[in-house]
């Protein structure tokens, strides 16, 4: 054991000297390798950061959400069909809901306003009073206490007191909303008493969901009801659609990094054959030369992997993943400023290690073979 | 170079092992911290989860430029081209927000599992 021991670290000695004997070459290859690992790490890391964020957050969504459709398009529902939907075994209570969408032009950004519901307490709202998420308290630096006026596409303006803002833990999902009154959000939006956004329902047994939803598809056949599965499987769709799209990107310079490491091992310098051959020609074994080079590849592959995977993880939890924030806001005025929780999930790691040290290894593996079964006498020619 | 030089100079297997044990350290400490700061993770979560539980929300309020990239789970079917049959997508966040996948018929039941 020890003296298998000692030959390790004799070879590891070696290819330690190897590699300081070519630093500006290796320390290179090794800086790139890093970065590649870097950017996969920062994609998976943010990736996953945010799905899970969002999913705990959301995890407790309407179980079904009705809306009228007329012509294909979102309608205002009605309190008749209010009415119809509350007369269904099964279903428990059915919210009615206002909310809708407001361009300001004063903050150049679009809104959620939105009804909170009269069972709500701790939002309940006198008329005059408004509740702003973190992202529109930023855009309009508003502070509890100050006025807070909104103008409707009709010219109709709204003018409203911060009563409270909405706290920054809850900004991945609050963001862009501001709360009014019932009263406020009609007369501004020119909404008729018994219309509302859609309906929210609470089903009895939330295994019947799908049952209720279908029953309930039923006796309103102009209504689309979204459960809460759809809701989530449509965030799930969406963070992974763009994380995929993401390392699609990246899988090119993955690919351009795979190709580099194979033309710098299969194209050996003079002097790495060389060496090689003189190993060989003193006695070295043609495996002590691959596990000598393997050793090179690992102390190569291993501090790359590391030192990106730390990077990545700075990057992402520490810097909120910065360098990807342009790319990710897009047009999105009030992009929620939320902190990301980093989850250890070993699954992930070791997908990032698969993805990055395997394609090396098998890159440098096969062209050192090739050089180091062949005749010591003519490699060193 | 002289042999005391040689012998005081640290071994090569030593330089890496070393190097290797400081980034793992570090590595770990980021996970401990992590860790640590679990409970208050969950904390915070919480209070997003029941701020959405009260509100009702049903999508992240990540994209605000559109309706279906503020509320993907809530647009119109096919909700991309809403605004022209043949119009092209106007927002850069419509590259990254996917269609609505498993909503089959637009009633209940279709996509379900």
């Amino acid at each position: 054991m020890g003296a298998r021991f000692e030959r390790q670290r004799h070879l590891l000695d070696f290819a330690v000297a190897s590699l300081a004997r070519r630093p500006a070459k290796n320390l290179g290859l090794t800086l790139v390798y890093a970065l590649v690992v870097f950017l996969l790490g920062s994609v998976m890391l943010f990736g996953s950061a945010i799905r899970r964020e969002a999913g705990v957050m959301l995890a407790d969504a309407p179980e079904i959400v009705a809306q009228s459709m007329v012509m294909g398009r979102h309608d205002l529902a009605t309190g008749a069909d209010l009415e119809a939907l509350k007369g269904l075994r099964g279903i428990r209570r059915v919210e009615p809901r206002l909310w809708g969408y407001l361009w300001d032009s004063a903050g150049a950004a679009n809104y959620t306003v939105m009804v909170p519901s009269p069972s709500d307490a701790a939002h309940a709202l006198a008329s005059g009073e408004a509740i702003v998420g973190e992202g529109v308290a930023r855009a309009r630096k508003l502070a509890v206490g100050k006025p807070f006026f909104l103008v409707s596409p009709a010219g109709k303006f709204l003018r409203t007191r911060i009563k409270a803002i909405l706290p920054q833990a809850s900004a991945l999902v609050s963001s862009d909303l501001v709360l009014v009154a019932e009263a406020d959000f009609r007369s501004f939006f020119a909404i008729p008493a018994d219309r509302y956004t859609d309906f929210a329902i609470e089903v009895a047994n939330p295994r019947e969901v799908s049952t209720i939803a279908e029953k309930a598809s039923v006796r309103l056949p102009t209504y689309r009801f979204v459960t809460r599965a759809d809701m989530h499987r449509t965030l799930e769709a969406l963070f992974s659609w763009r994380e995929g799209l993401a390392l699609a990107l990246l899988a090119a310079s993955l690919l351009a990094f795979v190709i580099l490491a194979f033309d710098k091992a299969s194209g050996l310098s003079a002097e790495e054959r060389r060496e090689i051959g003189i190993l060989k020609a003193i006695g070295w074994e043609t495996s002590d030369v691959i596990r000598m080079k393997l050793w090179e590849g690992t102390a190569i592959s291993g501090t790359a992997f590391l030192a990106g995977l730390l990077a990545a993880w700075v990057h992402v939890f520490f810097f909120s993943a910065g360098l990807f924030e342009p790319v990710l806001k897009g047009w999105s005025t009030l992009w929620p400023r939320f902190p990301l929780s980093p989850e250890v999930d070993a699954l992930e790691i070791a997908t990032l290690a698969l993805l990055t040290v395997v394609p090396y290894t098998a890159a440098v593996v096969v062209p050192i073979w090739k050089t180091a079964v062949t005749d010591p006498d003519a490699v060193m020619r | 170079m002289t042999s005391a030089s040689l012998a005081s100079r640290p071994r090569g297997s030593t330089l890496a092992a070393l190097s290797t044990c400081g980034l793992v350290l570090a590595l770990g400490a980021l996970i401990a911290a992590a860790l640590l700061a679990r409970p208050a993770t969950e904390a915070r979560r919480e209070s997003g989860r029941a701020l959405a539980r009260e509100l009702g929300l049903t999508d992240p309020a990540l994209f605000g430029e559109a309706r279906y990239t503020r509320h993907p789970s809530q647009a119109d079917l096919a909700s991309a081209f809403q605004d022209a049959p043949t119009g092209l997508d106007h927002f850069p966040a419509g590259s990254l927000v996917a269609a609505p996948r498993g909503f089959g018929t637009g009633h209940i039941g279709g996509g379900e599992e």
